[in-house]
C-alpha cells in the first residue's frame, strides 16, 4: 500500500515538474496561429518567423551581443575576485563575499528602478553598455560561487611544489592554478550567459527599444499577442540549454580524463 | 613567508578591487538611488528658490505677505521646463486640492501681464492654506512617500495618522504579496518535503532521475516555464482541453489570470529551492536512526514525527525562507499569469516607476520590499552558517 502510494506520488511530482517543458516543445512545430492543442499539422513556419521577422531577428542578435558582453565582463571580474578572495586573510573577507552574492537576493524590480534613474544620470540608459552592465551585476554571484568552488578543490601543495621547483608566481598561475580552475571558470561563464539570456526585469528598466532582447521580446509577446513564435523561441532556449550543459559536461569529462591520465603516469 | 604574505595581500586586494568598484557603482549606488528617491522631494524647491527665501519666518496662520506673492510670481515666470512645472503642480495638488486649476490660471495670467498681484489673479492666493502647502513642500526631504507606502500620512498639524480607507491601497497589496508568497511556500513544502524524502530514500539511476527532474526546470529559462504554464492553463489550454474532452466539465474552468494560476506556476518555478536544501539535510541524517527507532518499537509514523522531522527542520526552514524571500519579489510570473487582483508589490513598484513616473512612491515601496528581503536573507544566512558550523 505504502509502496503504491510512493510510486503514485513520484509519478505525479515528476509529471508536475516536467509536463510544462514537454507541453511547450511540440507547439513550436504547429501550423496553426493559435498556441493550443491539438496540433492540426506540423510545420516550420514559426521558426521561419523567428529568423525572418525583423523584431525577432533583432532580438536574437541583441541577446547574443549582450550575452557575450555579459559573459566576458562577469567571468573576468568574478574570476579575478575569486582568486583574490582565496588569498585574502582579512576579517572583511566574509563581508566582501556576501556583498558579491547579494545581487542574487535583491528583488530585481527594486534594482531595476534604481538602475533606470542612475543610468539616465550616468548617460548609459538605453545603450548596450547599460544593459550589459546590468546583466553583469546579476551574473556575478554565479561566477564567484562556481570559481570559488573550483579553487577550493585545488590542492595547495601542487602550487607550492611548482614554485619550489623555481616557477615564478605568474608561471604557477598560468600553468597550474588556471588549468585546474578552468572547469569552474567555464561553468561560471556558462551560467553568466544563461542568466543574461533569461534576464527580463532589469532589461525592462534599462534597455531602449534598440536593445530588445529575446527574453524581453518573449515577455512582450506573451503579454500582448501570444503566438506560437513563443514556443519556437522556447524550443531554441531549451535546445540551447541542453547544448550548453552538454558542452560543460564534455569539458569536465576531458579535464577529468586528463587528470586521470596524469595520475596513472606518475 | 612573511614578505610574500605582504605582496600576496597586495595582489589579493588588487584582484578584488575591480569587482568591488563595479559592485559599488552598479549595484550599491542604484539601491542607494532608490532610497534617496523615496525621501527626496525637490519638485517644488527646485522651481521656487525666491519663494523659499521670502517665506522664511512667515507665520503659517497669517495671510501671505506681499514679498512672498511677488517672489512666487517671479519664480513662476522664470520656469521654462513645462514638465517640471507639471511635476510641481501635481506635488502641490496632492497636498492641497485645487492647485491644478489655480496654477493653470496663474501661469496664464503671468504670460499676459508682466508682474500682476497674485491676489487679484485668484482670490485663493490670499488664503494661508495654499501657502501652507507650498511651504510644507519646500523641504528637500520628506517622509510622505515612506509613510504612504504603509498607508500612513501626516495631518495638517504634522501628526502621523492612518490614511482614509478609500485612499489606502498599499497595505492591501502588501498583505496580498505575503499571502501569495505564503501559499506558494506551503505548496512547495507540501510537494517538496515528501519529494526530497523520496530522493533520499532511493539509490542509483532512480535517484539520478528524480534529481534530474528537479534540476532540469531549474536550468530552463523562467520565461519558457511561464509561457509553458500559459499554454497549459489557458481556457483552451491542455488541462481544459482534456477536462472537456473527457466530459468531466462542460466548459473550461478558469485557471489563468487568477490566483490559482499564479500559485501553480510560482510553485513550479520555486519548487527546486525547497527540494534541494531539504534533500541535502536529509542526506546528512544517518539512515540507521529510523531503523533504531523502529527496532525500539516506534510506529513508523511516530518515528517520522519524533526522529526524522525534527532533524530535517533546518532544511525545511532554509527552503521555506528561500522560497518565501524569492516569492515576495516576483514580478514576471504574476504579471503574465495573474489577473488584476493578483498583482504583487513588484508590479506596483514597476507601475509607479514606468507607468506614472512617480519615483517617490516607487522608491518608498522599493525600500520596504528591500528591507523585508534583506531581513529574511539575514535570517537565512544565520541559519545556514549555523548549519556549516555543526557539519
Amino acid at each position: 500500500m505504502f509502496q503504491g502510494l510512493r510510486l503514485v506520488f513520484a509519478i505525479a511530482a515528476v509529471t508536475f515538474l516536467l509536463a510544462p517543458l514537454l507541453a511547450i516543445l511540440p507547439l513550436a512545430f504547429t501550423s496553426s496561429v493559435f498556441l493550443t492543442y491539438p496540433i492540426p499539422e506540423f510545420s516550420m513556419r514559426w521558426f521561419d518567423v523567428l529568423f525572418t521577422a525583423a523584431s525577432w531577428k533583432r532580438a536574437i542578435l541583441n541577446s547574443l551581443i549582450i550575452g557575450a558582453g555579459t559573459t566576458v565582463l562577469a567571468t573576468v571580474l568574478g574570476t579575478m575576485a575569486a582568486l583574490g578572495l582565496r588569498n585574502w586573510r582579512l576579517p572583511f573577507k566574509g563581508t566582501v563575499r556576501t556583498l558579491f552574492l547579494l545581487p542574487m537576493v535583491v528583488p530585481a524590480v527594486v534594482l531595476g528602478v534604481g538602475m533606470q534613474v542612475l543610468f539616465v544620470r550616468l548617460g548609459i540608459a538605453s545603450s548596450y553598455a547599460g544593459v550589459i552592465v546590468a546583466h553583469t551585476v546579476v551574473s556575478i554571484p554565479f561566477v564567484v560561487v562556481s570559481v570559488i568552488g573550483a579553487l577550493g578543490g585545488i590542492d595547495r601543495r601542487v602550487e607550492l611544489a611548482a614554485s619550489s621547483l623555481g616557477a615564478s608566481p605568474l608561471t604557477v598561475f598560468r600553468k597550474v592554478t588556471l588549468p585546474l580552475a578552468m572547469p569552474g571558470i567555464l561553468s561560471g561563464a556558462v551560467l553568466a550567459f544563461a542568466t543574461s539570456l533569461d534576464e527580463v526585469v532589469l532589461t525592462l528598466f534599462v534597455a531602449g527599444p534598440n536593445q530588445r532582447t529575446l527574453a524581453r521580446q518573449m515577455f512582450a509577446t506573451i503579454r500582448e499577442n501570444i503566438s506560437p513564435a513563443i514556443a519556437a523561441a522556447a524550443f531554441l532556449f531549451i535546445v540551447g540549454t541542453i547544448l550548453l550543459a552538454a558542452i560543460g559536461l564534455i569539458v569536465r569529462r576531458q579535464v577529468a580524463a586528463r587528470r586521470g591520465l596524469q595520475k596513472s603516469e606518475s | 613567508m612573511s614578505a610574500s604574505t605582504g605582496t600576496g595581500r597586495f595582489a589579493a586586494v588588487a584582484l578584488i578591487a575591480p569587482l568591488l568598484v563595479f559592485i559599488a557603482v552598479f549595484f550599491i549606488w542604484p539601491l542607494f538611488t532608490v532610497m534617496s528617491q523615496s525621501v527626496s522631494d525637490t519638485a517644488v524647491l527646485n522651481l521656487l528658490p525666491r519663494t523659499a527665501q521670502a517665506a522664511k519666518g512667515w507665520d503659517p496662520e497669517s495671510p501671505p505677505t506681499v514679498e512672498m506673492k511677488t517672489a512666487l510670481a517671479e519664480d513662476l515666470q522664470a520656469v521654462e521646463d513645462r514638465q517640471a512645472l507639471g511635476d510641481m503642480t501635481r506635488r502641490l495638488n496632492s497636498a492641497q486640492p485645487g492647485f491644478r486649476t489655480l496654477m493653470s490660471r496663474t501661469t496664464r495670467a503671468l504670460r499676459k501681464d508682466d508682474l500682476p498681484d497674485l491676489g487679484e489673479v485668484d482670490e485663493r492666493w490670499n488664503q494661508p492654506v495654499y501657502w501652507q502647502a507650498i511651504v510644507g513642500a519646500l523641504s528637500p526631504t520628506t517622509d510622505r512617500y515612506l509613510l504612504a507606502a504603509v498607508d500612513l500620512e501626516r495631518d495638517v498639524s504634522g501628526n502621523i495618522v492612518a490614511m482614509p480607507e478609500e485612499a489606502s491601497a498599499n497595505r492591501t497589496i502588501m498583505l496580498r504579496t505575503f499571502w501569495v508568497a505564503a501559499l506558494v511556500t506551503l505548496c512547495c513544502l507540501a510537494i517538496g518535503f515528501p519529494y526530497a524524502m523520496l530522493i533520499a530514500s532511493t539509490e542509483g539511476w532512480k535517484r539520478q532521475a528524480l534529481l534530474g527532474a528537479v534540476l532540469l526546470p531549474l536550468w530552463t529559462s523562467l520565461l519558457v516555464r511561464t509561457a509553458a504554464w500559459f499554454i497549459i492553463l489557458q481556457d483552451n489550454g491542455l488541462i481544459n482541453w482534456m477536462l472537456t474532452g473527457l466530459n468531466i466539465t462542460s466548459g473550461p474552468i478558469p485557471l489563468i489570470f487568477n490566483r490559482t494560476g499564479v500559485v501553480i506556476a510560482m510553485t513550479h518555478v520555486l519548487l527546486p529551492f525547497m527540494v534541494l536544501p531539504i534533500y541535502s539535510v536529509l542526506l546528512s541524517i544517518p539512515d540507521n536512526l529510523m531503523k533504531a527507532a523502529s527496532s525500539l518499537g516506534a510506529h513508523p509514523m511516530r518515528a517520522f514525527l519524533r526522529v526524522l522531522l525534527p532533524l530535517s527542520l533546518r532544511g525545511i526552514a532554509s527552503g521555506s525562507l528561500l522560497v518565501f524571500m524569492t516569492a515576495i519579489g516576483y514580478y514576471i510570473t504574476p504579471a503574465l499569469i495573474g489577473g488584476a487582483g493578483d498583482q504583487m508589490i513588484s508590479s506596483v513598484i514597476a507601475f509607479y516607476a514606468t507607468g506614472s513616473a512617480n519615483w517617490g512612491m516607487a522608491g518608498a515601496l522599493g525600500v520596504v520590499l528591500l528591507a523585508i528581503t534583506i531581513l529574511l536573507y539575514a535570517v537565512y544566512g544565520r541559519l545556514s552558517s549555523a548549519e556549516e558550523r555543526r557539519g
